[in-house]
């Protein structure tokens, strides 16, 4: 009897239909044969705005950087064969960073699968280990409540990004509508709330620490702005110093009284000496990545450690903790603070004290300093501008793979979540450029600055065209050092000098190609020039291109090499700490 | 309900929580047997994301055998033998917890006793005092005769996987040809 109250229509109408009652309100996407039937139906309405990309990775990395900024889920749309499997790196890149995001994927006709048709591929075997669940929809009847499940399945628990194929001839014929409200009930319900008594175990923990640390992650951007709020408020509440992650930038504020900067491979001295020394770790919504831990064996040997996150196996995966606590941030912080008021806001403050004063020795070393040049931009200058220059701006930073992206997690504060989209897990060159867009399209009155190295830029410059078509006045910021510096910098350290393959010959004149794309170039050398450019940059209203030229051989510090430990981090380039036979990854 | 099965760290209810940490030595580096009840939904591709995991991850295989157990409820059941440390195993059963597909992971060898059984198939090829005394060895391990020939039996066996490797060992001298095993199917004991 459903069915005949159920809307019927065509399959590629109700992709359309479950895309707009889902609230989708733009997709990426690029045309092909096998997706005709639902390009045509986006051809034929308004409520849905279709951004065509150049590359379909491109439109994978922009619902990435839509997904991050908004916290909605990003959808792309691609054709079969090629179009899917040119989706592989941005389904890759969700997976390891918990994006939310949804791949349409047309797929030749059912009655010609699996007989090497054109542009056929076997889109969902080669997308299985790149999802976190992904579906081949033979039938129009089920179609749409699988994009009603694969929504579900995106955001719920740790987010990440899902697939649906769909074959033409299920676009083509018709079937009943299944509504949002009408689709089956997921048996996937991942628990949120903690555990009470774990979280009172916690807050005992922290009462009596005299060491503790708060090291967050991408769980917290993940878990909502609310789980931020409560962050926020804990830390200010307890007074403990907090670090975080690449990925979890912003959920604290940078400015915050309590804020160490990032940790880990090129993390602060203060965020990983504090790791090190801590008595009690509250890793909050990471994952103890080996960016992170460096060695695993003499990871932050004296403390207990609490971990909260959303996902079983993140548990115990790396390191082994004292308390796990499954469930949401969110949830879980709110509960914790909850105990901790109500058993009197107990903190060790003899011990905190000390501990304090500690870290601000560890502080006073300044490792983030660098030698300043007058005659030529040093990258870190070149940021420490950017970041002076835009401060305050309603501002996204996107980046690209490499030095650049991590002198930009050094030297750029970000004050709110959702601010800052970047390539953590996977490290994907290619990245920045379509997740600014991504992210502009969200918000087309921001300042979207692509933070780049010209070689990582290079790998997807071709979204330039997407960004002139759709007016997205993206901000191109290139550390143009001639070079794959932080391959550079590795083979300097622990490759002999033997510069493999790491710089980059023939390079386009930017300012050219800008004009070629018919937008702004503007190109720097000289650090009196710079801060006027930057300003330059922002005033234009269009996407620009900006090719700041800086020093070729600068390294990227504090540097922990990997495979040692947190207190054998290095503050310059010193060959014979690399000498030690460490695994190097 | 089903959240609370999402969860692979046997958290009891009313237990401290990290209680469940305590039963066994996680830092231990020697190698467990373990059999793992994995219901899934029974959809295509499941047994292949499975399979995935255990191959993309590095884990061990000894033994799978899967089928639909629940035609009305969409459900399968996957039994794994597989082999690690106990950090390993737990991080398997979390890795397959976490899959969307999963209703419910049960470590069959942590949560108690159990029933395994696994059925073979052996050609014995021969003739004389070789084909008497393969027969003879069949009736003490309570193998069947299912096919014969004049110089040639196949036996069914019914067992653990123990009882099956040693009526192979036995067979082998008395001309085992092939084999065909099931792979286990295991059961918790009692309720």
């Amino acid at each position: 009897m459903k069915a005949m109250t159920a809307k019927v229509m065509t399959g590629a109408k109700m992709v359309v239909q479950a895309l707009k009652d889902q609230g989708v309100e733009v997709v990426f996407g690029y045309p092909g044969g096998a997706v005709l039937p639902i390009y045509d139906a986006i051809f034929q309405q308004n409520d849905i705005r279709h951004i065509l990309v150049r590359h379909e990775q491109g439109a994978v990395h922009m619902a990435e950087g839509y997904a991050r900024s908004t916290g909605k889920v990003g959808v792309a749309l691609v054709t079969s064969g090629p179009g899917a499997t040119n989706a592989v790196t941005g389904l890759t890149d969700a997976l390891l960073d918990s994006i939310p995001i949804i791949v349409l994927s047309g797929q030749v006709p059912t009655f010609m699968i699996g007989t090497d048709g054109f542009q056929e591929a076997d889109t969902v075997g080669i997308t299985r280990p790149c999802t976190k669940m992904n579906w081949l929809v033979k039938e129009t009847d089920k179609l749409s409540d699988t994009i009603h499940q694969a929504f579900h399945v995106a955001k719920s628990g740790r987010p990440g990004p899902v697939l649906v194929d769909i074959p033409k001839d299920v676009q083509f014929a018709t079937g009943p509508y299944t509504a949002p409200e009408k689709a089956r009930v997921s048996h996937y319900q991942p628990r949120v709330k903690g555990d009470i008594e774990a979280i009172t175990r916690m807050v005992e923990m922290l009462e009596t620490a005299e060491r503790p640390l708060f090291y967050t992650g991408g769980g917290v951007i993940n878990s909502g702005k609310g789980a931020s709020q409560l962050l926020r408020e804990f830390v200010e509440a307890t007074g403990f110093p907090i670090t975080s992650t690449l990925m979890g930038l912003g959920a604290y504020p940078a400015s915050g009284k309590a804020w160490l900067g990032m940790l880990g491979m090129h993390g602060l001295y203060e965020a990983n000496l504090a790791m090190h020394g801590c008595d009690l770790m509250i890793n909050v919504g990471a994952r103890f990545d080996d960016r992170i831990t460096g060695r695993v064996a003499d990871f932050s040997p004296k403390s207990k450690k609490v971990h909260i996150d959303i996902d079983p196996s993140s548990i115990n995966k790396v390191i082994r903790v004292d308390l796990p606590i499954l469930g949401d941030v969110g949830h879980v912080l709110e509960d914790a603070l909850k105990i901790w008021k109500a058993r009197g806001r107990k903190v060790n403050k003899e011990g905190l004290a000390k501990w304090w004063a500690q870290i601000n020795e560890w502080r006073a070393v300044n490792c983030l300093s660098y030698t300043p040049s007058a005659s030529t931009i040093k990258p870190q200058y070149a940021l420490q501008r950017l970041e002076a220059l835009t401060k305050g701006m309603d501002r996204y930073i996107t980046t690209e793979v490499g030095q650049h992206q991590m002198w930009a997690a050094q030297f750029l504060g970000f004050e709110e979540p959702n601010r800052w989209m970047t390539s953590g897990g996977l490290g994907t060159m290619g990245y920045g450029i379509p997740a600014s867009i991504g992210v502009q399209v969200a918000h087309p009155d921001a300042l979207v600055i692509n933070v780049a190295g010209e070689a990582s830029w290079l790998m997807n410059m071709q979204e330039m065209g997407t960004a002139m078509q759709f007016r997205a006045p993206v901000k191109q910021f290139i550390l143009n050092n001639e070079r794959l510096g932080m391959v550079r910098q590795w083979q300097e350290l622990l490759h002999g000098e033997r510069y493999s393959h790491s710089w980059s010959e023939s390079l386009p004149d930017f300012v050219k190609l800008a004009e070629a794309f018919g937008c702004k170039g503007l190109k720097v050398s000289d650090p009196k020039d710079l801060d006027d450019a930057i300003m330059e940059m922002i005033r234009y209203e269009g996407p620009v291109i900006f090719d700041c030229l800086v020093e070729k051989h600068e390294n990227c510090f504090p540097m922990i090499p990997s495979g040692k430990p947190h207190n054998e981090m290095l503050l310059s380039a010193d060959a014979d700490a690399f000498k030690s036979g460490a695994v190097l990854v | 309900m089903k959240g609370q099965q999402m969860s692979a760290l046997k958290i009891k209810k009313g237990s401290t929580s990290h209680s469940a940490y305590d039963l066994r030595d996680h830092h231990s580096e020697v190698e467990e047997s373990h059999t793992l009840a994995v219901i899934v939904e029974n959809e295509p591709g499941v047994l292949a994301r499975v399979i995935g995991l255990f191959s993309g991850r590095g884990y061990n295989i000894d033994s799978l055998t899967v089928a639909e157990v629940d035609h009305t409820g969409h459900r399968s059941r996957i039994t794994i033998v597989t082999r690690g440390t106990p950090a390993v195993i737990d991080q398997i059963e979390a890795q397959l917890s976490r899959m969307v597909p999963v209703h419910a992971v049960h470590d069959l060898t942590a949560e108690g006793p159990s029933v395994q059984r696994e059925l073979a198939l052996f050609k014995v090829v021969g003739k004389g005092d070789q084909r008497i005394e393969a027969l003879r060895l069949c009736e003490i391990f309570r193998a069947k005769v299912v096919d014969t020939s004049l110089e040639s039996f196949v036996f069914e066996l019914t067992g653990t996987p123990d009882k099956i490797d040693a009526f192979a060992d036995l067979m082998r001298p008395l001309g085992l040809a092939e084999i065909a095993r099931t792979g286990v199917a295991a059961l918790s004991r009692g309720l």
